[in-house]
């Protein structure tokens, strides 16, 4: 269906709904490089316009990407909940904006609609929506999850842990995952992007972690962010996997990019529910997805770079993850040029992933090819701790030494805590206190040099 | 002022910038500045541009034969924004490439300046002389290796089905890290032709003295070839067991006797 919208003489026509909503996209690099953006800052508004007339139902008879071509649609269409949708079904996009903002969408509310959402009425609506708007919307969002403690919490944030290191070394990730517990980080995941893909080496450090974990009983969960099929093997050989990982896309093509379908994930799912390592609850995947990746593996559809990543979120909530992130700056200035785009795009993403029940988390960050440095880094964390992000990095100085890109360090989350008073995960929180690293209002105490962590570290070394 | 952290020691293990100290809940004034420098310098080595002439003069010196190709990407502004033509080649390169009459062969090399040529400037000579004893005993025939300027990944994979090869090595320059400006990463592919996936890649990245040193990179490369080959895959179904070969963490002399 064609849509047009006139601006005084001039009318702006529309080929379809997803050309519509790519030229109401606010602007970005990566739909420019994928040509279905906007051409001109009128044409942005009058799609917006356009937009905000369209009935949200309108979603569930027009798909984007092909039912037949394409099982994340089949996934999103066939486990649409009508009976949740139902409060909203008479709103147009443009209502459903002001539905969102008011006092009637209470967190309580906004949680029994999710099943009712797809994540094309949530890009849509995220289109008409100013940062604030984003901001406040995501803040009313909750979304708790469990393994070995309680990520979501409101009035909390968590970190994951990332101890990455170029060679995979033991004593050098164990440095960093000391000095991430000791900067008090780490209830997220401790989570190692492993520099190698070898098997052994993956095991070796599944092992390290979970013998840290055990040794000093700290309530959190480990994770080797390898190939869910890597995850498999290794299950099966009898390594200790908390959380199995898997990037994903939004669209089946991009999926299969990565080497998985959602069989694939299904079996990665299955695999780990039946270890049930958790201890407080059994959400045992972690995702991570970001803007652009489905036009880098040729696979779009056409379709804007943020509804694809909202879809991403379809394929996550399926398998009841702990942790989700979008790796915001990760693919680089082609999607996300500059540090205005990156911000937009971290707000976007988390309010979508909140609004359909997704546990959100950021990883704020940037290429050293993109336009963007860590004031921008500083503004966009600012504002995703005052929405209720669920999670962000903690990388040492927020320098990866292995994946070669800046995110957020041990720092920025204490600054974050700090500036807007933001909690660990309540079961985290209570073992620093215990292990002497903070005091009871969550601030770190000074650092002791002969803290037993300390002693992990030489044994590894040796 | 500031509390510094009683495990500076343990910084030698890992280059990752651990036990900064810290006032407050924030970073040292010198910490900030430190990290202000390595941005800028990793800023700058993204836009140094290629010296092919010099790299094509050493890979020469170790006995390959070469060429040079480009992207379609004219500048290196372009290039950042449109990966798409990074990837591709130029009219003028795919004309010279379909000019040859090239027999065909079990691997091509494709250097590719990627997002560092500081990279390609540092890396590609000492790992190629890593590389070269394993081709020889493994007896692999080579295509001329190929110099690409304004080049990603997937521009190998157009080179070497041109270039009849079973196999393609793309050595690229990685995206500089704020530690490791010059960086290289190898991409293996199975029959490469154009529309290959990333998923049908295997990776090994990091390759630098501080990092994956130059003799084991080569060592596992070496093993993913004769994997890849002997399989007839490469991808995520090619899994990397090439450490269980390791010698105290050292390549062993060969790849093991297939039976």
């Amino acid at each position: 269906m064609a849509f047009v919208h006139r601006i005084g003489a001039r009318s702006h026509a529309f080929a379809d709904l997803k050309d519509l909503m790519a030229k109401a996209t606010p602007p970005r690099s990566g739909d420019m490089l994928a040509g279905i953006a906007a051409a001109s800052a009128e044409e942005n508004v009058a799609a917006k316009m356009c937009l905000a007339e369209v009935p949200l139902k309108t979603f569930l008879s027009e798909a984007l990407v092909p039912y037949e071509q394409d099982e994340v649609t089949r996934l999103i269409l066939d486990g649409h909940d009508p009976v949740a949708f139902a409060p909203v079904s008479a709103l147009t996009i443009g209502d459903f904006r002001d539905f969102l903002l008011s006092e009637q969408a209470t967190p309580e509310v906004l949680a029994g609609l999710a099943k009712g959402l797809t994540p094309e009425m949530v890009a849509a609506v995220s289109k008409l929506m100013r940062n604030q708007d984003l901001i406040l919307v995501a803040k009313k969002c909750r979304v708790v999850t469990r393994f070995r403690n309680t990520i979501g919490l409101p009035g909390t944030t968590a970190v994951r842990l990332q101890p990455n290191h170029p060679t995979d070394d033991a004593a050098g990730v164990s440095s960093t995952i000391l000095d991430g517990l000791l900067y008090g980080c780490g209830d997220a995941v401790i989570g190692i992007n492993p520099a190698s893909d070898s098997l052994p080496v993956i095991d070796r450090l599944l092992r390290l972690m979970d013998e840290v974990i055990r040794r000093f009983d700290i309530p959190t969960q480990s994770c080797v962010l390898t190939h869910v099929t890597s995850s498999i093997a290794l299950m099966n050989r009898g390594a200790p996997v908390d959380l199995v990982f898997q990037s994903i896309a939004g669209t089946e093509g991009a999926n299969r990019s990565f080497g998985v379908d959602l069989n694939v994930l299904q079996e990665g799912y299955d695999a780990a529910r039946a270890l049930n390592r958790g201890t407080v609850g059994q959400n045992a995947m972690y995702f991570e997805t970001g803007q652009g990746s489905a036009l880098s593996a040729g696979a779009h559809h056409g379709v804007d770079q943020q509804t694809l990543e909202a879809r991403a979120y379809a394929v996550a909530r399926k398998y009841e993850p702990l942790l989700v992130n979008t790796v915001v700056g990760f693919i680089g200035p082609e999607y996300l040029y500059d540090g205005k785009q990156i911000i937009r795009a971290g707000l976007e993403d988390h309010f979508c992933g909140k609004l359909l029940g997704v546990p959100l988390g950021v990883d704020v960050c940037y290429t050293n090819h993109a336009e963007a440095d860590q004031d921008d880094m500083d503004t966009l964390l600012t504002l995703l701790g005052a929405a209720g992000v669920t999670y962000i990095m903690g990388i040492p100085g927020a320098d990866d030494v292995m994946l070669n890109y800046q995110s957020t360090s041990f720092h920025d989350a204490l600054y974050i805590r700090e500036v807007l008073g933001l909690k660990r995960a309540p079961e985290f929180e209570a073992w620093l206190e215990r292990m002497g690293i903070t005091d009871p209002s969550g601030r770190l105490l000074p650092a002791s040099g002969a803290h037993p962590l300390l002693g992990f570290v030489r044994e590894q070394a040796a | 002022m500031i509390d510094r952290d009683p495990w500076q020691s343990f910084a030698r293990y890992t280059p990752a910038r651990i036990a900064l100290g810290r006032t407050g809940a924030s970073l040292p004034t010198a910490e900030v500045l430190r990290f202000s420098l390595a941005h800028a310098q990793a800023r700058d080595a993204v836009h140094m541009p290629f010296d092919a002439a010099t790299v094509e003069g050493e890979i020469r010196a170790l006995g390959f034969d070469t060429l040079r190709v480009e992207s379609a990407a004219p500048a290196r502004d372009v290039y950042l924004r449109r990966p798409d033509l990074g990837r591709r080649l130029s009219d003028e390169s795919r004309a010279r490439l379909s000019a040859r009459d090239a027999a065909p062969v079990d691997l091509a090399l494709v250097v590719a300046d990627g997002l560092s040529a500081a990279a390609i400037h540092a890396q590609t000579a000492p790992f190629l002389a890593a590389l070269k004893p394993w081709i020889e005993k493994e007896g692999w025939s080579v295509a001329p290796v190929a110099l690409a300027a304004q080049a990603r990944v997937a521009l190998g994979d157009e080179v070497g089905e041109r270039l009849k090869a079973r196999a393609l090595v793309v050595l690229v320059g990685e995206r500089p890290g704020l530690s490791s400006p010059d960086s290289l990463g190898l991409y293996l592919t199975l029959n490469p032709h154009v529309g290959r996936s990333d998923a049908e890649r295997n990776c090994i990245s990091n390759v630098r003295a501080e990092g994956l040193s130059h003799p084991l990179a080569a060592f596992k490369l070496a093993w993913h070839i004769r994997e890849a080959l002997r399989l007839g895959l490469t991808g995520v179904g090619l899994k990397d067991e090439s450490d269980l070969l390791l010698i105290d963490g050292s390549p062993p002399a060969a790849l093991p006797d297939l039976t």
